[in-house]
């Protein structure tokens, strides 16, 4: 069962009137099948329409989505042997941020990203996709594996932001950051990364500072979550879909900024509705960008990611 | 507590034409008056407590850099991107801040000599807006790195910021990846890269070129960090322990080499240089 957001509210209620025709037809000889089929017309376009002119707040909304595909669930519809590392060689093993060799059609790729869970248990045990320094210290441990072994790096972004706790902050979280960035940088071979649902602020960048930045159609990117903002600078949090709005938090708004390269739809009603349709879209899209870059020199590569923050915000 | 002190104490900093005016400071530590003649020439630090106080670019590249240094132009970049506005257009923020301030923006860079060693020195001023990285500091942190691969010395950098500039949005968090870009070219060119982190140092700033120093030096009792206390605390629900996030703490948990007080700093800086970049004729 989906469950729906606040502003589905319309197209919740059109679905539950055709599901309830549905099931009071079965054994009735009276044919509702054109009163169905006018309702599910009606349903579909709402949603389009709907979603069609999400404001940064409702697109905010779908990107924390419950249902939302997450990690796991890319590696799935996606990538084939998926063979999952683990560990810093320091602390311990960070659940937040999971990564590993895969195949994305045929290429093998070192694939990173944050996995935020589908259900209690498997939220608590990725820690919400928040990121501690052993799985920033993991990812750049597989960042240089990828460099020494020519194998181009693939992230899946997908945070609310790095852990804010006492140990994260003892075991140093901001180096742990810092150094990661550093590494994407320093890395000699591809690397694409994707803004699939939340990209919240440093722990996001830290895998993202990458030379073909992706983004899906309704996730959302920024320097702090709305809340945050909000809570800062209107002093209540009750005020995040005015800062989602003044942030410019959507992929529309970041490929205007050149912050992301390249927007990859998703189904339509968002990438809950069909997980299997939006990894399909998004796999092929990696691979594209993937194969533009395989051509490119190790120079080449880390020049082009290194001008494309030097230039950021200038043009 | 008098209206001056009232006055006083809402300053978020005491600038040097502040102080001129006001015969008196309070510390914010030990809240003893002292005399602001006799605390800027104890370069604000105070005479009772030793409490480290905030202070102003200029002052900071006074203290550390030798006489006649050359002040870089602040760089040019695109003013309010977002035409961002909350309850006050960011233009309007902007314009109060560089009134209260003589610099356009908080990163400001000298190039010159620490008791004749080469060095740029670039420094993050808290005064303006929190300090706060945006295009305007990231650039001028890249400005600061660019002029020490050119003189090809060292870059020492003095951070202090709440964090980014909200302001400037997504603008803002690509000042990690964009100010990583030199650090790194600094490391691949051999020079010495000095981070000197001073109160308050946190989020994105900590989490990029604060952090990755060749060397990292606090100032004693300096706030640093990448979470907010406020946000730890609500996440966990727990108390924070004592000296969190300090200075010393950092110390000890092994993020900062040493804890160096004021007096001490351009000494220090002057030693280490000695040692990164070869002695060079004092
Ligand atoms: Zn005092």
């Amino acid at each position: 069962m989906i469950s729906y957001l606040e502003f589905e509210k319309p197209v919740a209620q059109l679905e539950a009137r055709i599901a309830e025709l549905r099931s009071a037809a079965e054994g009735d000889d009276v044919d509702i099948t054109k009163e169905l089929e006018r309702l599910e017309v009606k349903s579909a376009d709402l949603l389009a329409s709907t979603y069609s002119s999400l404001t940064p707040w409702q697109k905010t909304q779908v990107a924390r989505h419950p249902s939302r595909p997450h990690f796991r669930d890319f590696v799935e519809h996606i990538f084939d042997d998926f063979i999952p590392l683990g560990g810093d060689r320091n602390y311990g093993d960070d659940e937040a941020i999971l990564g590993g060799f895969a195949r994305l059609d045929g290429r093998r790729v070192v694939l990173i990203g944050h996995e935020k869970g589908n259900d209690t248990e498997s939220r608590i045990r990725h820690n919400f996709g928040m990121g501690k320094p052993e799985g920033y210290r993991k990812a750049i441990r597989l960042m240089e594996l990828a460099g020494r072994f020519g194998l181009p790096v693939v992230t899946l972004v997908d945070t609310s932001g790095a852990f804010p706790g006492i140990e994260a902050e003892e075991r140093g979280q901001a180096e742990a950051i810092a150094r990661s960035t550093e590494a994407c940088l320093a890395l000699p071979t591809p690397m694409v990364a994707t803004i699939v649902g939340e990209g919240g602020s440093g722990g996001a960048v830290a895998l993202a500072s990458a030379e073909r930045v992706l983004m899906f159609e309704h996730a959302v990117y920024s320097v702090i979550s709305p809340e945050g903002c909000a809570s800062i600078l209107w002093r209540t949090a009750e005020k995040a879909p005015d800062a989602a709005e003044a942030m410019r938090v959507t992929a529309q708004h970041l490929k205007k900024l050149k912050v992301i390269d390249r927007i990859v739809k998703e189904p339509v009603g968002g990438a809950h509705r069909d997980p299997e349709a939006a990894s399909k879209t998004l796999g092929k899209a990696i691979g594209q960008e993937l194969d533009a870059l395989a051509k490119m020199s190790s120079d080449e590569i880390r020049r082009m990611r290194e001008e494309r923050f030097l230039q950021i915000g200038t043009n | 507590m008098n209206w001056l002190t009232r006055v006083r104490n809402s300053l978020p900093f005491q600038s040097k034409r502040e102080t001129n005016d006001n015969l008196w400071v309070k510390c914010p530590n030990c809240q003893e008056m002292l005399f602001a003649k006799e605390y800027e020439e104890n370069q604000q630090v105070c005479m009772r407590c030793d409490h480290h106080g905030r202070i102003g670019a200029d002052e900071r590249l006074n203290q550390l850099l030798d006489m006649g240094y050359d002040l870089l132009e602040q760089p040019e970049v695109k003013e309010d991107p977002l035409k961002f506005k909350d309850s006050k257009k960011y233009t309007d923020r902007l314009k109060q801040a560089r009134a209260k301030n003589p610099h356009r923006d908080a990163f400001s860079v000298g190039s010159g000599q620490i008791e004749g060693r080469d060095a740029v020195v670039g420094v993050q001023d808290f005064g303006f807006m929190g300090g706060s990285m945006g295009m305007a500091v990231g650039t001028a942190f890249c400005a600061g790195a660019e002029r020490a691969l050119t003189r090809n010395c060292a870059y020492v950098v003095v951070t202090a910021a709440g964090g980014a500039r909200m302001q400037e949005g997504i603008l803002s968090l690509m000042q990690m990846p964009k100010a990583t870009v030199m650090t790194r070219r600094l490391h691949e060119a051999g020079l010495p890269y000095i981070v000197v982190l001073t109160d308050p140092t946190t989020g994105g700033v900590t989490a990029s070129y604060a952090m990755l120093g060749d060397i990292h030096i606090a100032e004693p009792g300096a706030l640093i960090g990448f979470a907010g206390q406020r946000v730890i605390q609500d996440t966990i629900r727990e108390q924070l322990p004592e000296g969190f996030q300090r200075a010393e703490y950092l110390r000890k948990h092994g993020m900062v080499d040493m804890v160096v007080h004021r007096h001490e700093l351009r000494d220090t800086l002057a030693n280490l240089l000695d040692f990164l970049q070869g002695e060079k004729a004092a």
